[in-house]
């Protein structure tokens, strides 16, 4: 039943993806398509067992960092933005070729090449296992991430402002 | 049970979307939402490899690569809001000062 699950979700993160890439005219409706595969892989995560993961992935990102997106987006007015679809050719093929050699890369993988997954006990993956590891063995990583967004949320702050003196 | 084997592969496909979708359009935006995608195929190999060994050092650097993206979309689009201002543009080759 997980599998079945895991092949819808699978599909409708691939459709969003390719949605969100393909979409020329309309950078609103890329950002949603974007949203479908944010939520879908939330979904997946999960189906492998990362409970706090998946709902973080929905908090976050669908929640969050998309609607960012989608208020600079409506923001500045993008709709009367011309863009071509048509970029000069080579970037075009370099952008193919480069494409397929990742995905055959990848692909290689699907048969059989990892073995059984090990036995992980009942509340793997939830928020008491999570967090005894992120607050003991990487404390000092949490913390640093602190800096890391104190730096971000002012760099953006003095970014967006309307006249740097 | 998911087949591990068949995640990873997810992950490559949706990280070969998102490279040819940095590569390939010239929607400022998009890109920055390519790059995002790219970063969410890491964090899916990351989830299946800790399912796979039963170790939860990769989600953990799940939400270190999220705190990371949060970052980066806000410096992001902090810059597109200041170029969009100064240039009325959204083109990436509009922008291409610093290339050789």
């Amino acid at each position: 039943m997980s599998v079945l699950f895991f092949y819808v979700f699978a599909a409708l993160a691939i459709a969003g993806a390719l949605g969100m890439v393909l979409n020329t005219r309309n950078t609103v409706a890329a950002a949603l398509s974007l949203v479908v595969t944010m939520v879908a892989l939330g979904g997946v995560y999960v189906l492998l067992g990362a409970y706090l993961i998946g709902a973080l992935q929905v908090m976050v990102y669908a929640g969050a960092i998309l609607v960012l997106f989608l208020f600079v987006v409506m923001l500045l007015n993008l709709r009367r933005e011309e863009f071509s679809p048509q970029r000069q050719l080579p970037t075009k093929i370099a952008a193919a070729v480069i494409g397929l050699l990742f995905l055959l890369q990848f692909l290689r993988l699907i048969d059989g090449a990892f073995g059984a997954p090990a036995a992980i006990p009942a509340d793997f993956g939830g928020y008491r296992q999570v967090g005894t590891a992120l607050f003991t063995d990487y404390v000092l990583a949490f913390e640093a991430t602190s800096l890391l967004l104190l730096a971000a949320m002012v760099g953006a702050v003095i970014l967006a402002k309307r006249r740097i003196d | 049970m998911v087949p591990i084997e068949h995640a990873i592969a997810l992950s490559g496909i949706l990280f070969t979307i998102g490279t040819v979708g940095a590569i390939a359009r010239r929607n400022l935006i998009v890109v920055l939402m390519s790059i995002e995608l790219m970063l969410n195929a890491v964090n899916l190999a990351l989830v299946a490899f800790s399912r796979l060994w039963g170790n939860l050092d990769g989600q953990i650097f799940v939400l270190m690569v999220i705190v990371v993206a949060a970052a980066e979309v806000a410096v992001g689009l902090g810059i597109v809001i200041s170029l969009f201002r100064n240039r009325e543009s959204m083109n990436v080759e509009d922008v291409s000062l610093l290339k050789w």
